[in-house]
Formats: C-alpha cells, structure tokens, sequence
C-alpha cells in the first residue's frame, strides 16, 4: 500500500484507539484512589511473612517467583537468540582482537577517557553488588544491581582496548556466567520443592527484618538473579563489538550469506 | 497531585514526540536516552524506587549502547556496499 | 486522570512513529517508547495520594504505601523488553547485510 495510504488507515486506527482508551480511562478508578485488594493485602502481610523490608523484591522473588522465572528464561531466550542471530556466516570471518585495524570505525579513546573509565570499574563493581545483594532491604534486587556489574567489565573496553576486554572476560566465562545464574535462579525453586512444600517456596529461616541475612531465599535469588542479567548484558554488549570491530567480509569465498 | 508529579508527566508527554519524530538514529539514541532519564524521574516522583532503578541503567546504559554499536557496524556495511 | 491521559499519548506517539519510520533502529527505539506507555499505566494505577514508596526500612509499619505488585511486574518487564529490543536491533543488522538496506519501505518481501 502507498506511503501517504498508510498514513490515513493509521490516523483512523490512531483515533479510534486513542477514543477507546479514554473512555475505558473514565471508568477507571480516579487517580490516587487505588482500590485493592492485593496491594492491601501485601501491605498488611508481606513484611512478616517473608521479613523483607522492600516489599517490591518480595513480591517478585517470594510471591511472584515463579513469574520471575519465567520472566528470566524470556532474558536468556533472547540472549540465545541475539547470538544464534549474529552467528558466524558464510562470506563473513572474525579477525582476531588485537590484529591491526579493530579498532574498526570507533576512535581511539584519550588518555584522560581511559583512566576515569578504568578508574570507574572499581566502584561499578562494588555498587553492583551492593544494590543486588541490598535487594529486600532497600530499592534495588538482582534485576537492578546486574546491570552495573556488566558494565563495570564493558568499562575495560571503553577505557582501553578490545583485546583486553576479551582476555579479562572471555566469551565462554561470560556464557557460563549467565548460564549458572539463570540455573541458580531455577534451582532455588527446587529446593523449595524438595526441602518445603512448593516449587519456589521460601525454605530457608527468614531472620530477623533489616538484617542483611534475611528473608530466607530472597538474597539468594537477587544473587542468581544478578549474576543472570550481568552476562546478558556484557554478553550482548560482547556480541554487538564483535560485529562492528572483528567482523569483516570474507573476500575469498563467495558473498553469497 | 503535587507539581513534581505534573511537571515528570509534562516532560515525558514532551519527550515521546520528540524521540518518534527525531529521524537520524544516532541522535535518536541520546534522545531516547534522555526520555529514559525522564521517565526514571516520573518513577521516583511516584513513589517507584525499584522501577526508577532499573528504568535509569536500561535506557540511559543497555540500550544506547547497543544502538550505537549496531550504527556502527551499519556505517561500515553501508560503505562497503557503496565500494562495490 | 492525567498519568493514564499520558500513557495514552506516549502509546499513540510510539505507534505513529512505528508507522512512519525509514529506518529499522528508529522502529525499534519506537516501540521503545509505546513501551513506556504500559509502563506509565502500570505505576498511575498502583499510587495512592499522599502513600511512600512499599519500602519499609526506615518508615513504620503503618505508614500507608503505594502498591508494590504492579511496581514488580513495570521493573521486570523493563530489563526483559531491553534485551528483546536488543534482540530486534541484531536482526535489523542481519538485514542489512542481506538485503543492502534498512528501510523498511524497500524490504517489500521476504525471500528465502
């Protein structure tokens, strides 16, 4: 269908949409009113059932666990897919990281760039752990803290060379990473098949609320959790350079893809 | 509804048509970092530590940073084409 | 009302420039944006006027706060939609190298 077709079936669609989405606004429950029951519900009991003081992390690795599991296995599908996606093909070679002429299209960072990045990865990784393992006490939890943690080793790269980065965080340390965490996160749940009563059942003493050992399984999620979301990233960050650094055409063979 | 609330509403309202109509993709990464930004402080403002969290390290770190290596991977495969 | 009319807005902006892209990275950080919409939604349904955030370390336990189930599904689906958005971005990649171009006026079909 032609550009400027398109463009009037989509302002139609637009506005029957937009017109259908405000009149279901107007029945909504007025802003600020929150009727409940579940957010109620958890309010009332959620801290001395699980002795976590961030209810949010309570809710997603003790209530909702096993939605979080599902929700992780949707993360390392896509990551599985991203590297099935940019496999090695036919007509393409990889160079080796340090050969001449990496560096590819991205400039040389100056010296001053290099040292704050490299002066940088200390503290990510220590932020990263500490907001992950923090995770049922105050913001924060497995999803939030991974995040640093993989940056902290891409910082290797922004700082410096490729090929460092690849000899600090070899692709198969990085795979078995992500891996172990996303079975760490499974294998919690089993034992709460296995030493309670319920897959995903929080099996270990709860402790005493406010403490940094407490809240049974819940840290140990956030840890999997971490651990799972850190070798995503710097596996997709991993995936991306090669493509735009090592990844050239093949001239010998044919071009065919 | 207190003016901090209205005013993270304003600036996200503002940044969606910014970001969907900005056509270079370069520059429509920094601006969708800022609109990440944004968002991480309507979150703040309303009460949402957690989603603010981890709204600021995905879009302002995961996501331009992918965008912007897949560019230039594209840049390079672009001038290859234009060789042959 | 305003955080839901919002959300609509964001939602009708990604969709139009979903619509309207010659570029298969915009499309994605497009869709980007109408994800934002659902995300804006879920936090304005969940708030109570004059509730603190469902932390409980330093407030007491009596302390009104706004709902922390829905703040759990936004935060995990943000992480999650990131990678799938990555996920995309590789395929649009694969595309160029195959077919020579991203825009997706000119990827009329897809052949073999």
């Amino acid at each position: 269908m032609s550009r400027p077709a398109r463009f009037w079936l989509f302002g139609a669609g637009a506005l029957a949409l937009a017109a259908m989405l405000v009149l279901a606004i107007v029945d909504l429950p007025g802003f600020g009113h929150y009727p409940g029951p579940y957010g109620d519900l958890i309010e009332q009991g959620g801290e001395s059932a699980t002795h976590a003081t961030d209810l949010v992390t309570a809710v997603n690795f003790d209530y909702r666990a096993y939605d979080t599991l599902g929700e992780e296995f949707i993360l390392f599908a896509a990551v599985l897919g991203i590297a099935i996606v940019l496999r090695d093909r036919r007509g393409e070679r990889k160079r080796a990281p340090g050969a001449p002429g990496t560096e590819g299209g991205l400039v040389r960072p100056s010296a001053a760039l290099g040292m704050v990045g490299l002066a940088m990865v200390g503290p990510l990784v220590v932020l990263g752990i500490e907001i992950a393992v923090h995770g049922h006490l105050t913001p924060g939890g497995g999803f939030q803290g991974g995040l640093p943690l993989g940056s902290a080793v891409f910082l290797a790269f922004l700082g410096g060379e490729y090929a460092a980065m690849k000899k600090v965080a070899p692709h198969a340390a990085v795979e078995l990473g992500e891996a172990a965490g996303a079975a760490g996160y499974a294998l919690v749940g089993l034992g709460g098949l296995l030493f309670a009563t319920a897959f995903f059942q929080n099996f270990i003493d709860r402790g005493e609320p406010g403490r940094l050992l407490s809240a049974g399984t819940i840290p140990l999620s956030n840890i999997a959790v971490a651990l799972e979301v850190a070798g995503a990233f710097l596996l997709l960050w991993i995936e991306f350079s090669d493509q735009a650094l090592l990844v050239v055409p093949d001239d010998s063979g044919d071009e065919e893809g | 509804m207190t003016a901090l609330q209205v005013g993270a509403l304003v600036l996200v309202a503002v940044g969606a048509p910014v970001v969907a109509l900005v056509r270079d993709p370069l520059r429509q990464a920094f601006c969708f970092g800022v609109f990440g930004t944004a968002l991480a402080i309507l979150f703040f403002v309303f009460q949402a530590p957690d989603v603010a969290l981890s709204q600021m390290v995905v879009s302002a770190v995961g996501l331009p940073v992918i965008v912007i290596l897949a560019l230039a991977k594209l840049r390079e495969e672009e001038a290859e084409g234009e060789e042959e | 009302m305003l955080p839901y009319l919002v959300a609509v807005w964001i939602l009708c902006w990604g969709l139009y420039g979903i619509v309207s892209s010659r570029h298969l990275f915009h499309l994605v950080l497009c869709l980007g944006v109408a994800q934002a919409a659902t995300y804006v939604l879920l936090i304005g349904v969940g708030y109570k006027s004059g509730a603190a955030a469902p932390i409980y370390a330093d407030i007491s336990s009596s302390t009104p706060v706004v709902d922390p189930v829905v703040q759990a599904l936004a935060l995990v689906d943000i992480v999650v939609e990131a990678t799938v958005a990555a996920l995309l971005l590789a395929l649009a990649m694969q595309t160029q190298k195959r077919f020579g171009t991203v825009d997706p006026d000119e990827l009329h079909s897809l052949r073999g």
